[in-house]
C-alpha cells in the first residue's frame, strides 16, 4: 500500500480518515448506497492454516471470470476470532458471516450471493445445540457476552494498510498527547487502572513514571511479543490483525518515558505476525508517524524488530532483555529493574503487546471510560484464547470480571460431545486448574490468585473427564523442566525431581510419601528460584493437589487413572463373549502379548507383555477388546457391557 | 583430560583455520566447494549488514542457518571470528534456543505440537504414531534423509488441535488415521520431482 505524503499534521490525518471513510463505513454495514461490495478473509494463522489464501485465491479468480473486479474488493483481514469455524468470510455491507468456506465453495458463494443476491445458507453458522442458523455475525451466541474494543480491527481492516488503521481513529491518540506533557500521559495511563496483560498485572503506569523518574539517557522501550504460553495466542492475534495499535502505544509509552528507540521482541514461531510487524513499521516510517519528527514535533522515535530463537524463559523480561542483546536468554536478579537499568543498562520499559495495544484506547476514549470497563482492581477488557475440549475454540474479549461460566458455556459454547466439565487451565505453565466450584469466579487479576491459579497471559484451556489431573500436571512440570534455563539450582534440579515423582506417579510405581515430598519440594523451589519461570513452575502441581487430590491418591494407593490416560495403569482385555477368535489381535501385535488359537475363543492378553500401544483394539473387527483403568476379572469382564461400550469409545473407566 | 582433548579438538582443527580455500581449490571438488562458497558469501553480505550493530548474534544466526540448513561449528566459527566475539560465545547462543539446529535436517521437517490444548487432544498419539510410521525418535531425522521429527512449542493454532508442521504448511485437527496419507503426500510430491529431474 502506497502511503503518498507524509503526514504532518492531524489536519492531514483527517484528511487520509476522510478518503478511507467510506471503505471502513461499508465494512460496518453501514453504506448508505450499495456502490461496492467487500468480501473480507480472515488471514490470520488458524485461518491460513486451514487454507484461507486457496479461498482469496479462488474468489478473485471468480471475480474476475465474472467481470466483478471493479464492483467487488477482497480484503484480506485479521482474526475474527472464531477459529473453530475457520476459514471465516465475510461479505459487506450485507453483513453475511460465512464459516468453513472451502475453495470448492467460492464458485457458488460468487454466483449466488455476489451475483444474484442469494445468501448462501449452507455456509452459515449453525449453533450446535438449536440447529439454529445466523446470517450475521452479532447474532452467533459466540459474540453475544463478548466486548470488543481491543479488537474492534481484527477482522475489519486491512493490516496492512496504515490509512484503514488512521481511517478508524488511528494515531490520533498519538497526535493527541503529543501536545501534552510527558508527566500529564503517565498520570492518566495511572489513573486509567491499567495492569500488565502478560501476566504479572503490575501497574503500568508506575512502571512508565519509574523509568521516566531515570535521568541516564537514551532509554528504550520494548514490546514483549514472545507469547510463549502453550495454548495461548492472544498477542499474535493483535499483531497479525492490528499492529499499528502496537506500534502506536509504543510511541506513546517512548513519549511519555523520554525514548528514541523501541524494539518488539517477537518469536520466530510466529511467521505472519513479523511480516505484518515489518510491513507496519515501514508504513509508519513513510507517513511520518515513526522516526523523525514525528507529525511535524520534535519527538523522534523508531522501532525495530528483534526476534526470538525458541526459549520460553525468554517471556521474562530480565531473560528477554538478554536475548534482545543477542545473548542466551538467562534472566538476573533483581532489582535493578529494567525500568532503572535495562537494555544496555538503561532505563528500559518493557509491555506487553495486549497492554500496549490499550494504551491508544486510553487515550481515545478518555481515562474515565476506561476505568468504567471491568472490575475496581482489574479495569479493561481482557482478551482470551480459548481451546481444549470445548466447543467454540477461538479469540475472545470480554470485560474484566466475567466469570468462567459465562466464558465457558454462553461464549465457548460448553463441553465438546457431551462430556462433563473437569478444570480449566488458566496463566499457562504459569498457573493451575481450577475446578467446577469455581466456575463462578470472576476472572480478574486477584480472583484468580486467591483459587491458586493466575490470569497469565490468558490462555485458558478447558478440560473434560477424560483429561487426568496427574498427567497434565506431569504435563506441564515436563515442560517448565525444559525450558529451565539451569542457571539457578531450585529451579534447574528443582523441577527435574519434580518431574520424576510425577512420573512415578503416573507409572503407578509412586508411594503415599512421594505426595509430601512433591508438596514440599514446590514450595521449596517456588520460594527459592531466581525468576517467574521457577518460581511459577510448581503452580499446576499445587493447584491440581489441592482440588484433585483424589486423583494422585487413586494413582498411587489403587494404581488406577480414572481418567483413563496414564499408559502404565492401562488395562487392555478380550471380552469372551464377543471373541470370534479370527486371530486379528494377535497378528496385530507388536510383542506377542496375545496368545489364542484360531476359531477356539477367547484370546488372552498377557499383562506383563502387553505394552498398552492399542493396536489389537483398533484393529478387533468385533469390538471384542476393551481398554479400562481398572483390571477386571476375566469372567466379570463380560459383565461389564455397559461399561465397556463406554470405556471403548471414550478411553474411560467409570464404576458404573 | 581425554574428554577435554576431544572437545578442543574441533575447535583447534575447524575453527580457526582460513574457510574459504578460494584459491587452491581442487578442479574435481570445484563444484562442491563452489555452492559452499557462495553460501559463505551469503553469509557475508548478511555480517556486512550487520556490522557494528550491537545485539544482532541471533539475527545473524538465523540468517546463517536459512543459508546453511544448520549451524556446523565451522559456520558457528566463522560467525565469531567476523563478528569478532569468542567461538564460546556463539556456541552458548547456539545451544540455548531450540530453533538452532547443528545437525543437518532432513527435507522435510515435521513439527509436532505440544501445546497444552493440542496434548489434550491427542499431540501425544500423534507424535507416537509418526514416530512408529518414520522408526524415528524426536529430533531424529530418517536414514533416507527425508524427514526430521521434532516436538514444538505452541504454534498458536489452538482451535484445530491437535495441530503439526511439515515445513511451513500446517496441517490442523489431525488424527493418528491421517498421518499415513499426509507423508504420502509429501513422498509422492518428492519421488515425483525427481522422476522430472531424470527426465
Amino acid at each position: 500500500m502506497q502511503v503518498k505524503n507524509m503526514i504532518k499534521s492531524i489536519k492531514d490525518m483527517e484528511a487520509v480518515k476522510e478518503k478511507y471513510r467510506p471503505s471502513i463505513q461499508l465494512r460496518l454495514g453501514k453504506a448508505n448506497k450499495q456502490l461496492q461490495t467487500h468480501v473480507l478473509v480472515c488471514s490470520g494463522t488458524a485461518c491460513a492454516s486451514s487454507a484461507s489464501q486457496a479461498v482469496r485465491e479462488e474468489l478473485l479468480h471468480q471475480l474476475q471470470k465474472h467481470n466483478l473486479e471493479e464492483r467487488v474488493k477482497v480484503i484480506k483481514t485479521g482474526c475474527f476470532g472464531f477459529c473453530q469455524q475457520g476459514p471465516i468470510v465475510v461479505v459487506q455491507p450485507d453483513n453475511v458471516f460465512y464459516c468453513q468456506v472451502e475453495r470448492k465453495d467460492v464458485k457458488m458463494l460468487v454466483e449466488n450471493h455476489l451475483i444474484e443476491g442469494q445468501v448462501v445458507e449452507e455456509l452459515l453458522f449453525q449453533e450446535p445445540d438449536t440447529g439454529e442458523r445466523h446470517q450475521k455475525m452479532e447474532e452467533i451466541r459466540f459474540f453475544h457476552n463478548q466486548q470488543r474494543v481491543l479488537l474492534q480491527n481484527c477482522g475489519l481492516i486491512n493490516p496492512e494498510d496504515i490509512n484503514e488503521y488512521i481511517a478508524r481513529d488511528g494515531y490520533f491518540a498519538l497526535a493527541g498527547i503529543l501536545k501534552q506533557q510527558p508527566e500529564e500521559v503517565i498520570d492518566q495511563v495511572l489513573k486509567s487502572g491499567l495492569r500488565g496483560r502478560g501476566g504479572g498485572g503490575f501497574p503500568t503506569g508506575r512502571k512508565w513514571d519509574i523509568a521516566s523518574r531515570q535521568e541516564v539517557t537514551p532509554k528504550y522501550v520494548i514490546c514483549n511479543a514472545d507469547e510463549g504460553d502453550p495454548g495461548a495466542f492472544m498477542d499474535r492475534s493483535i499483531l497479525e490483525g492490528d499492529p499499528h495499535a502496537v506500534l502506536e502505544g509504543m510511541s506513546i509509552a517512548a513519549y511519555a518515558i523520554g525514548a528514541s528507540q523501541g524494539y518488539v521482541y517477537v518469536r520466530a514461531e510466529y511467521p505472519i505476525a513479523v511480516d505484518r510487524l515489518e510491513v507496519a513499521i515501514r508504513q509508519a516510517r513513510k507517513a511520518g508517524l515513526l522516526d523523525h519528527h514525528i507529525l511535524g514535533t520534535d519527538f523522534s522515535f523508531d522501532i525495530g524488530i528483534k526476534l526470538g530463537a525458541g526459549a520460553f524463559v525468554c517471556g521474562e523480561e530480565t531473560a528477554l532483555l538478554h536475548s534482545a542483546m543477542g545473548a542466551r536468554g538467562e534472566p538476573r536478579p533483581r532489582p535493578p529493574y529494567p525500568a532503572q537499568e535495562g537494555l544496555w543498562s538503561k532505563p528500559t520499559i518493557i509491555n506487553n503487546v495486549e497492554t500496549l495495544a490499550n494504551v491508544p484506547l486510553i487515550f481515545r476514549k478518555g481515562w474515565e471510560w476506561y476505568k468504567g470497563q471491568g472490575v475496581a482492581t482489574s479495569t479493561g477488557t481482557k482478551v482470551f484464547s480459548l481451546a481444549g475440549k470445548i466447543n467454540n475454540t477461538g479469540l475472545i474479549e470480554v470485560p474484566m470480571g466475567t466469570s468462567l461460566r459465562t466464558i465457558i458455556y454462553d461464549i465457548g459454547g460448553g463441553i465438546q460431545g457431551e462430556r462433563r466439565f473437569k478444570a480449566v487451565q488458566t496463566g499457562g505453565p504459569s498457573g493451575g486448574c481450577i475446578p467446577e466450584e469455581y466456575l463462578d469466579k470472576p476472572v480478574d487479576y486477584d480472583s484468580l490468585k486467591e483459587i491458586g491459579s493466575m490470569m497469565g497471559s490468558g490462555g485458558l484451556i478447558v478440560m473434560d473427564d477424560r483429561d487426568c489431573m496427574v498427567d497434565i500436571a506431569r504435563f506441564y512440570i515436563e515442560f517448565a523442566q525444559d525450558e529451565s534455563c539451569g542457571r539457578c539450582t531450585p529451579c534447574r534440579v528443582g523441577t527435574k525431581r519434580l518431574l520424576e515423582i510425577l512420573q512415578r506417579i503416573t507409572k503407578g510405581q509412586a508411594e503415599l510419601e512421594d505426595l509430601e515430598l512433591m508438596e514440599e519440594l514446590a514450595y521449596d523451589i517456588r520460594d527459592a528460584s531466581l525468576c517467574g519461570l521457577g518460581q511459577t513452575a510448581p503452580n499446576p502441581v499445587l493447584s491440581t493437589l489441592r482440588y484433585f487430590r483424589e486423583e494422585y491418591l487413586a494413582h498411587i494407593r489403587d494404581k488406577h487413572c480414572p481418567a483413563g490416560v496414564c499408559k502404565e495403569l492401562l488395562h487392555y482385555q478380550v471380552v469372551e463373549e464377543k471373541c470370534i477368535a479370527c486371530g486379528i489381535c494377535a497378528k496385530a501385535c507388536g510383542v506377542d502379548a496375545i496368545t489364542g488359537e484360531k476359531k477356539k475363543p477367547p484370546y488372552k492378553i498377557d499383562p506383563e507383555k502387553c505394552v498398552r500401544c492399542g493396536a489389537c483394539l483398533a484393529k478387533c473387527p468385533k469390538e471384542a477388546i476393551i481398554k479400562s483403568g481398572l483390571r477386571v476379572p476375566a469372567a466379570a469382564a463380560a459383565v461389564q457391557e455397559g461399561v465397556t461400550k463406554h470405556a471403548r469409545s471414550a478411553g474411560i473407566y467409570t464404576n458404573a | 583430560m581425554k574428554a577435554t582433548t576431544e572437545q578442543e579438538y574441533p575447535h583447534s582443527e575447524q575453527g580457526i583455520v582460513p574457510l574459504l580455500p578460494k584459491t587452491e581449490t581442487k578442479p574435481e571438488k570445484r563444484e562442491m566447494v563452489d555452492t559452499k562458497d557462495h553460501k559463505y558469501r551469503e553469509l557475508d553480505k548478511i555480517l556486512d549488514h550487520y556490522r557494528g550493530e550491537k545485539g544482532e548474534l541471533i539475527r545473524v544466526l538465523h540468517s546463517a542457518q536459512k543459508i546453511f540448513g544448520y549451524l556446523p561449528p565451522e559456520v558457528q566459527a566463522y560467525v565469531a571470528l567476523k563478528m569478532d566475539i569468542p567461538v564460546s560465545e556463539v556456541n552458548g547462543v547456539v545451544t540455548f534456543y531450540t530453533l538452532f539446529v547443528t545437525e543437518p535436517k532432513g527435507k522435510h521437517t515435521i513439527s509436532v505440537c505440544m501445546g497444552t490444548a493440542c496434548y489434550v487432544k491427542g499431540a501425544r498419539e500423534v507424535m507416537d504414531k509418526l514416530k512408529d510410521e518414520l522408526k524415528l525418535d524426536a529430533r531424529e531425522t530418517s536414514a533416507d534423509g527425508m524427514f526430521t521429527l521434532r516436538s514444538t512449542r505452541c504454534l498458536g493454532a489452538c482451535g484445530m488441535a491437535p495441530v503439526m508442521t511439515v515445513d511451513e504448511e500446517v496441517h490442523g485437527k489431525l488424527n493418528a488415521g491421517d498421518l499415513t496419507g499426509i507423508l504420502k503426500i509429501y513422498q509422492e510430491q518428492d519421488a515425483g520431482e525427481e522422476h522430472d529431474q531424470v527426465h
